[in-house]
């Protein structure tokens, strides 16, 4: 492996940046391929490092009787959820169990303590700072779970800018209808609401707090593994 | 980011003028340990990090490393339980697991 290319990879990584890594294993020779120039590399190798970009899979691509493999490095899963509530509580803990980086945050003190939420990413913040400095990206699932408004749909908003894999809200068909409302009022397109997942959660009739954090998991992990619509 | 990362320890390494092998898997058959793309760095003063297989076949990926680190050439083995002709450690899972070595620079 080159060294540069060693460390231009970490640092796409470090940056949660999508790249892969292509080698002819006929020589050894490699080359770093970023999501953003992907389109450069011609012909079936391309299509094939698009496609492993897509679905974080790594595989040998034969073409023309040469051999290349392509590893793809896509950013580990990451959890943002907007609410420092029981769900939250039981969600972190199916979090770590599944082996996802998870984050609370929540503006109201009360909820946002240490002792709930012990040894766990939490910030008692407005979504809105926190963004700031915690910028969401395609690889980030949102969960906004506060009941809210003030609090869920300044986040709902950035994660459907940012293509988040899902995005996810608390609440019933008719609180649903009233955020639909607000988001299209914000201006929301339509086809970005339709991405929100509500009410939240597979739909496995889920009622204690612990049963619709599996739920919620439960559809984050179909969204990351299906996302192909495989 | 996770600081067990094996690229992470392998620039680590490199820039300490080390001589560094990564060995990654790049194709599996059957039920793998460790998924394809997953890394083994091997550092010079025998120092290792991440995993290519549950731990049944590093010992012989490391002890291939250092003809590696010497040769400059890349390598690729193979490893699997029935196996016979190729190499003596097998995996006990069944499956079979194929692992590029390369050194870096």
């Amino acid at each position: 492996m080159d060294p540069n290319l060693l460390k231009q990879l970490n640092v796409e990584r470090a940056a949660r940046q999508a790249c892969a890594v292509v080698i002819d294993l006929a020589d050894g020779r490699d080359r770093l391929v970023k999501k953003a120039d992907s389109s450069a590399v011609q012909g079936p190798l391309g299509v094939a490092v698009q496609v492993a970009l897509r679905s974080g899979k790594s595989s040998i691509f034969e073409t023309e009787g040469r051999y290349f493999f392509i590893n793809a490095h896509v950013p580990a899963l990451r959890i943002v959820v907007i609410g420092a509530v029981h769900i939250s509580q039981a969600l972190v803990q199916i979090a770590r169990a599944v082996g996802y980086s998870i984050e609370i945050i929540d503006p109201r003190t009360a909820f946002a303590t240490a002792e709930r939420f012990p040894d766990v990413d939490l910030h008692a913040e407005w979504p809105e700072d926190y963004l700031k400095n915690h910028p969401l990206d395609a690889y980030t699932a949102m969960v906004a779970v506060t009941h809210d408004p003030k609090i869920d749909d300044t986040a709902l908003i950035e994660a459907l800018i940012a293509n988040c894999l899902y995005v996810g809200a608390l609440g019933s068909r008719k609180t649903h209808e009233k955020r639909v409302e607000r988001l299209i009022a914000a201006g929301v397109s339509a086809p970005a609401i339709e991405r929100i997942a509500s009410p939240i959660g597979l739909d496995i009739g889920a009622a204690s707090p612990g049963e619709i954090a599996v739920a919620i998991m439960a559809q984050i992990i179909e969204a990351l593994r299906r996302h192909d619509g495989a | 980011m996770d600081m067990l990362d094996p690229l992470i320890y392998a620039e680590k390494w490199m820039l300490e003028g080390k001589e560094v092998v990564i060995a990654t898997v790049i194709k599996t058959w059957g039920s793998a340990p460790r998924p394809v793309g997953s890394h083994l760095a091997i550092c010079e003063d025998g120092t290792f990090e991440g995993s290519v297989s549950g731990g049944c076949v590093e010992g012989a990926v490391i002890e291939e490393a250092s003809e590696v680190m010497k040769s400059g050439q890349p390598k690729t083995l193979e490893f699997g339980v029935a196996d016979e002709t190729a190499w003596r450690v097998g995996l006990s899972c069944g499956g079979r697991i194929e692992i590029y070595l390369e050194r870096v620079g």
